[in-house]
Order: structure tokens, then sequence, then C-alpha cells
């Protein structure tokens, strides 16, 4: 047992704490967020020189090597200043398709990203799907030697910059089935393909994809057809863990700035941090924080497991602690800052805001309980 | 013990909701579900039809223009108006200043103000808040200083809520900067059209204008528009806070969210089918609404042993219901919040809206539940925070 990182590991976290604390003022993220695609290409570039677009990926693949250990050491740099660049949609989940399939052309998508030359992002998450990962209503049928892409996807993080979108359809089954979904790589400004941006009550960027009579050759198919659930459902686990990495830096985040204000804050002629009912509450959100932060080792840990239901179950397990921690830790954030903690300046709003969409990202703790269940029951 | 309406208590009820239902704007009930606050045209537009019907001060001696009803009639007739949902009548009019002008104030102002407040012509904001006086609102430094017949005032009130709709700030300022921080305090009405008077606008976390910092600089203001004596705001304060307190356990606001809760519940997937069919949401709905039943029947308890002591002297048990119907306004919104899902997480500020397969008003739930959900944190906040009714609670009642 071992819990220390690595000297690799120590720098990459170096590096990139260098980064946010030089790039990443509340000021900056706002001129971030006010820029065409709602985060900054320079970053993206800055990330790319880093080598922060390549830890997920092996050395084989042309990455370097990383484990997702190595990947949760950013994200959860990039929750502490609440990073709008679409690391996690594009590294971690579109990255997750290329990690978990094989297909011709693979290295090269790899090597482009990699170096910042492409953007990817993976679009799946349906309207009408809530939280049920295999629910696909968009179909792919086959004619000849291509395919008809008809449907509509929603929340396709940075969907709109995207160079290549990793697109889930059904090719058999129905709505709900695993079986029956293949996953296609279709380039940007394809015709038959609309894409609208919107954005999330916490200003982060994403898309809505129709697919209409989208025509996509075989060829573009990512790994066996109607098997591409297998896939998918790989590349969410690893989107989990890092938004599990993620939360774990948000709230570390939200308590170091309620501590401040607790010991600056004077009201009753002293620092509001004296009275012992806030200090346990301070206490309870630490208590709280440690928790995931043990969850999110967890979840990273497991992200490789080769068992499909023990590794499923580990990913709702650390979600549920996730969310928890998020629910409690963000709304005692706010409460404990009193007005400030409601208005929309104020960084712990802007927190605030943030947690609650990662306590929704990939299901939320109801949906995940749901799920571990549904996984017993199946042993 | 009695837990059941008379029968003439029901009649009343038929009577409340048989009017909301033929006079609330159609296009007032739609906005209940978007946004947490009405806009101020829709509150004057409501709070109008029903001062016409000799409603809008439910609680007012009828000397002043109320109805003469029951507590019991009171907590009704709010209950009904949430639930619709409709606005409540303008608060800080009817259920703070008003109260204390017929209380403390001069017989030409209860002559000239409360007609006026009644009707919403004059749409009071509150100003006691401060950057350094929030819980600890004692330690306010807005300062009043006598020249004349005027007092001269200066200084920042802050979170005051529509202060920019606002004709009329009641607001507490010091008069007397050497007396100790509870006596030194006036209570005084300020035309906000007054010169000096600066309103900025604070945009809360759901994105709205409920709030403002409002800055003094040398405003001038009659010493005749001072309530009561001179130094003896606190008082009048402590009143008007404990007023404020009593009938706040919004129930109807979160019966109204519960439903609309389980309306979208049955059009959202679960891993089993519908949403509305999982037993572990249906549970969480069950659990809302046990909460709801004992903080109804807690504030009618409320009430009537206010009734019987009938001192006019706030309970420090409407503490629990400031306490705990914050919490379940919260709880409810959180609820719709959660049944939205990853649909509630798009935007609607400035934007447009990616959803197609919802009707209307389904959509405006849906869009409008995080919103809500973000706005309401501040309920335990405003009004005296938990931590405070809590303080109260353990001293004034457990004596600790
Ligand atoms: C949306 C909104 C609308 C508002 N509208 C108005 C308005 O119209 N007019 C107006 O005058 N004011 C208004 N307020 C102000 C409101 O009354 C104050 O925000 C409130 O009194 C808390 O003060 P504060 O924000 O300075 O927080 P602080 O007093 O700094 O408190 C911060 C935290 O410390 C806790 N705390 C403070 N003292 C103690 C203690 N002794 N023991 C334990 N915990 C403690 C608080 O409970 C809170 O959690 C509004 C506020 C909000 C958020």
């Amino acid at each position: 047992m071992d819990f220390e990182l690595s000297s690799e590991q120590s720098m990459l976290k170096d590096g990139v704490d260098r980064f946010m604390a030089q790039r990443y003022s509340q000021d900056a993220r706002g001129r971030f967020m006010a820029e065409p695609e709602g985060w900054s290409r320079d970053n993206w570039r800055q990330f790319a020189d880093m080598g922060l677009l390549g830890v997920g990926f092996d050395e084989a693949l042309g990455g370097f090597g990383g484990s997702m250990v190595d990947t949760m050491i950013v994200t959860e740099a990039f929750g502490q200043g609440l990073v709008v660049e679409p690391y996690i949609g594009s590294a971690v989940l579109a990255g997750g398709i290329l990690r978990h399939s094989e297909f011709a052309g693979r290295e090269d998508i790899v090597a482009d990203f990699v170096q910042g030359a492409r953007i990817l992002a993976l679009a799946h998450e349906e309207e009408g799907a809530r939280y049920l990962l295999s629910h696909v209503s968009t179909t792919a049928r086959q004619v000849g030697d291509r395919y008809v892409l008809d449907g509509r996807k929603v929340n396709v993080i940075a969907g709109d910059s995207a160079d290549i979108l990793f697109v889930t359809a059904r090719v058999s089954g129905s709505v709900r089935d695993e079986k029956g979904i293949s996953i296609f790589a279709v380039p940007k400004d394809h015709p038959g393909v609309t894409i609208e941006p919107y954005l999330g009550i916490d200003g982060s960027r994403h898309a809505a994809i129709t697919f209409a009579a989208a025509e996509i050759p075989a060829t573009a198919v990512i790994g066996q057809p109607g098997h591409g659930f297998a896939i998918v459902e790989r590349a969410i686990g690893d989107g989990i863990a890092a938004v599990c990495g993620e939360a774990v830096g948000l709230m570390d985040a939200m308590l170091k700035t309620v501590v401040e204000y607790l010991k600056t804050r004077n009201q009753f002629g002293g620092p509001l941090g004296r009275f012992q009912a806030l200090q346990h509450r301070a206490a309870d959100m630490y208590v709280a924080t440690e928790q995931a932060r043990s969850m999110a080792i967890y979840a990273a840990m497991m992200t490789s497991d080769a068992n499909d239901l023990e590794r499923r179950r580990a990913m709702s397990f650390a979600k549920v602690q996730i969310g928890k921690s998020l629910h409690f830790v963000g709304q005692q954030a706010v409460q404990l800052s009193g007005g400030i903690g409601v208005t929309d300046e104020y960084i712990v709003g802007q927190q605030f805001k943030r947690s609650t969409a990662l306590e929704r990202q990939f299901g939320d703790v109801d949906h995940h309980l749901s799920l571990i269940d549904h996984l017993d029951r199946r042993r | 013990m009695d837990l059941s309406y008379t029968p003439a208590e029901l009649e009343f009820r038929e009577e409340v909701r048989a009017f909301i239902r033929d006079n609330l704007p159609e296009s007032i009930r739609a906005k209940a579900g978007l946004s947490a606050n009405y806009h101020g045209q829709d509150v004057r537009t409501w709070h109008r039809i029903l001062n016409d019907r000799g409603w809008a001060a439910s609680h007012w001696p009828v000397e002043y223009g109320g109805p003469g009803w029951s507590a019991v009639q009171r907590y009704i007739f709010m209950e009904e108006l949430l639930q619709a949902p409709a606005p409540e009548p303008l608060s800080f009019n009817i259920n703070m200043v008003g109260p204390v002008i017929y209380t403390f104030g001069s017989a030409e102002q209860k002559a000239h103000f409360l007609p006026k407040i009644r009707s919403l012509d004059y749409w009071f904001c509150q100003g006691f808040s401060e950057p350094g006086a929030g819980s600890d609102l004692a330690s306010l430094r807005t300062a009043a200083v006598r020249d004349g017949d005027d007092y001269v005032i200066n200084g920042q009130k802050i979170w005051t809520s529509t202060a920019h709709e606002a004709d009329w700030m009641f607001c507490l300022a010091r008069t007397d900067a050497t007396a100790k921080k509870q006596e030194g305090i006036s209570f005084i009405l300020i035309d906000m059209a007054t010169p000096g008077i600066t309103v900025r606008p604070i945009i809360t976390i759901d994105g709205e204008h409920h709030t403002n910092e409002v800055f003094f600089d040398n405003v001038r203001v009659p010493v005749t528009n001072r309530v009561g004596e001179e130094n003896k705001g606190w008082d009048y304060a402590k009143f008007l806070l404990g007023n404020e307190r009593t009938g706040i356990a919004r129930v109807g606001l979160s019966k109204g969210r519960l439903q609309r809760a389980r309306r979208l519940a049955e059009l959202s997937e679960a891993l089993d089918g519908k949403l509305s069919d999982d037993p572990f949401f249906r549970r969480r709905c069950i659990e809302l609404e046990i909460e709801l039943k004992a903080l109804e029947i807690t504030a009618l308890r409320i009430i009537d042993r206010q009734r019987k002591r009938n001192d006019g002297k706030p309970d420090p048990a409407s503490s629990i219901l400031k306490l705990r119907g914050a919490e379940t306004q919260q709880f409810s919104a959180e609820l719709v919040a959660e049944v939205a899902g990853p649909l509630g997480l798009a935007q609607t500020h400035g934007g447009h809206v990616p959803w197609q397969e919802f009707d209307e008003a389904d959509l405006t739930a849906v869009l409008g539940a995080v919103p809500n959900y973000f706005y309401s944190r501040a309920a335990t906040i405003y009004g005296g925070a938990s931590e405070i009714q809590k303080n109260i609670i353990s001293k004034a009642i457990l004596g600790l």
C-alpha cells in the first residue's frame, strides 16, 4: 500500500499548480469564458506544451504512459481554479474512446491530439436519457458501404470546437439496450450535422448536435459494429474518475475560501471563526472532503480493473460519495459565507454552481445508488 | 384538541381558492415555475387586485384596512396564495413597515402612509443590513445627523431587496454615535427619490436582480419621517423582525414544488421505467410530505398559542418556523432540481434553450428548477440566518 505520488507525478502536480497560480485568477477565467468558444485556445496550447494532453495515453499510442492517477492530478488542480477548458470532455471522455478501442488511424488521432492540433468530443447523451448510459435513440441505418445517421445529441462538451466527434448511434435493438450501439468518428463540418452551442448554468460550454440523414462511411465505425456500449462505458468510467479529481480540488478550494472568511469576517465584536457552531461545520466540510478524496483515489485505481461488474460498481461507489460530499460542502460554503455566498460574482457562488453541475455529471447520487443495487442483483 | 378546520374555515378556504382562480392573471401564474421571485409589475398588479377585495393586509387591524380575519383564516389565505401559486402581498409593506407605523407611528404618519402602504402606491424596501452589519445588525454605521428640521444621512446599505422597484425605504440609522450599540439607532422612512441616493444592483446566483447596494451621500430627510422616538429604533426593529418571522413557514410554496417534482418525474427516465415509479424517489417525496405536515401543524400550534396569549409579542418559537420553513423550502427546491437532472443544467439567461421534448409549462419548470434551487439557498441566510435562529431557540427557549 502506498499513497505517495512518484517523483514524476510530483513534478506533474507542481507544473499544473504553477500554471494555475500564474494563469488562472478569477478575472482571467472570466476573460477565457468570454472568448468565442467559451474557453482559451492559448491555454490549450500550453496544456500541450506541458504534456497534459498526453497523460492519459500509453507510450505505445504516442502518449506519456500516464495512469488515471496522473489524469486526476491534473483535474484536481483544474477543479481548484474552476478551469473552463474542455479537458475532461476532450482528453478523458473522447480520449477514452481512443484508449478503449482499436481502429485504423487511431495512433494518428492520438498524436495530433497530444500536440494540441485537434480537439475531440464525445457525442453520446440524449435529451430523453437522463442518466441512463445505454439510452441511444439516434439511429444508424446501413445503406451499402455507408451509414445514415438520424437523431440528436446534447450536453456535448466541446461539441462546437471539435475537429472529430465520436458519435454513438443505434444499429439494432431498442432505445435502452446495451447491445446494438455503434460509435462513429464524424469529422467537423460534415453534411447533415448541425451544431448548436449553449451554456450550462456554471458557464461551461456545451452543444446540441443534430444528425439529419448524415451519411458516414462504414470505415468510420470504431470497434465492432453494435458493440460500442462497452467502449463508451469505459470512457465514462474514466470520466467519472476525472470528475472525482476535479470535485476534490473544488472542495479544497471552497473549504479554503470559507475558512479564510471565518477568520476575517467580524460580527459581534470578533471573527466568526470563534463560534463553535461554525467551527464544527467547517470541520464537517473537511471530513466530507477527505472522504471524497479517498473515493477519488479508489475510482482512479479501479478504472483499469478488467472485471466489468467490479469496475462499474466502484465507479458508482465513488460517484455516490463525491456527490454527497459536493452537496454538503457546496451548500455549507454558501451558508457560511452569508449573503455574499449567493451572489453571482463572488467565487463561492461560482464554485457552488460548478459543484452542482459536477454532482449531476454522469449521474447523481440516487442514480448511482440504484445502479449499484442493479449490478449487485446481477452478481 | 381538534386538528380539522371548522366548516366555516373550510368555506373560507373555498372562497379564497375561487377568488384566486377567477382573478389571478394567467401570465403571473405561468411565471411561478421559472423564477424564484415575480417581477415588480406582477407583484403590483396582484397586490392591487387583493387590495381592491380588501385582502392585501390580512393581519392589520380593521381600523387600518385589515379584513378582520382570525389567525387561522390568515394562515389559510397565505397557504392558498402560495400553493396557487400567486405572489404574496408585498411583505415589506404588509408584514414589516405597516405594523411598525400603526403601532409606533404618529397620527399623521398613520393617516398618510398606511393607505398608500396597503394599496402599494408606496413600495417599501428594507434598509437594515450593511457591509459590516449582517447577523450583527446592531453594529450598523449609517449615520443620521440632525440639521434643523432634517436628518442628513450618510452611509451604505447592502442586500436591499427590491430597492430598484421601491418608492420608499424604511431604514435603520445611527442618531447617537456615543450611545451603546443598540441604543443610538432610529427608524426612518426615506423617499427613494431624494437626491444623494444611489442604488446599485447585485446579481444573485440565479442570474436575477433581486437585491441591491444603496449609498447615501448627504441625503436630507425631514425629522417628521422618523417613526417613534429618536434612538429607540432598535425596539421597533426587533418588533418588525419578530413579525417577519411569523407566517414564513410557507408550507404552500413547498407543497407546490412537490407537485412539480412529481409531475416532472412522470416525464423522466430512471433505471426501471419512469422516475415517478422509482421507490427511492417516491419515498423522498413522501418524506417531504411528512415534513410539511409536521411544519403545518407546528405553524398552527404557534398561531393558536399566540392568539391565546394575545400580548402582541413575538413568540421565540416562531424561530422554529423560520428555521424549518426555510429548510423545507430548500428541500423542495432541491427535489425539483434533482428531478430536472441533466436538463436542468442548461442556462436560461441570454441564450438559446436546447430542449425540444417538453410543452411550455414543463419546459418552464425544468429550466427554472436549478436557478430556484440556487436562490433557495438564500432562505437560510436572510431574515435571520439559521444559525441565529438556533441561537435564539437555545437561549430564549432552552435557557442555555
Ligand atoms: C437574497 C438576500 C436578500 C436580502 N434582503 C435584505 C433586505 O431586503 N434588507 C436587509 O436589510 N437585508 C437583507 N438581506 C441581508 C440578510 O439579512 C443578511 O445577509 C443576514 O443577516 C446575514 O448577514 P451576512 O450576510 O452579513 O452574513 P454574516 O453575518 O457574515 O454571517 C455569515 C455566516 O455566519 C453565521 N453566523 C453569524 N453570526 C453567528 C453566530 N453568532 N453564531 C453562529 N453563526 C453565526 C451566519 O449564520 C452565516 O452562516 C438579504 C440577504 C440575502 C442573501
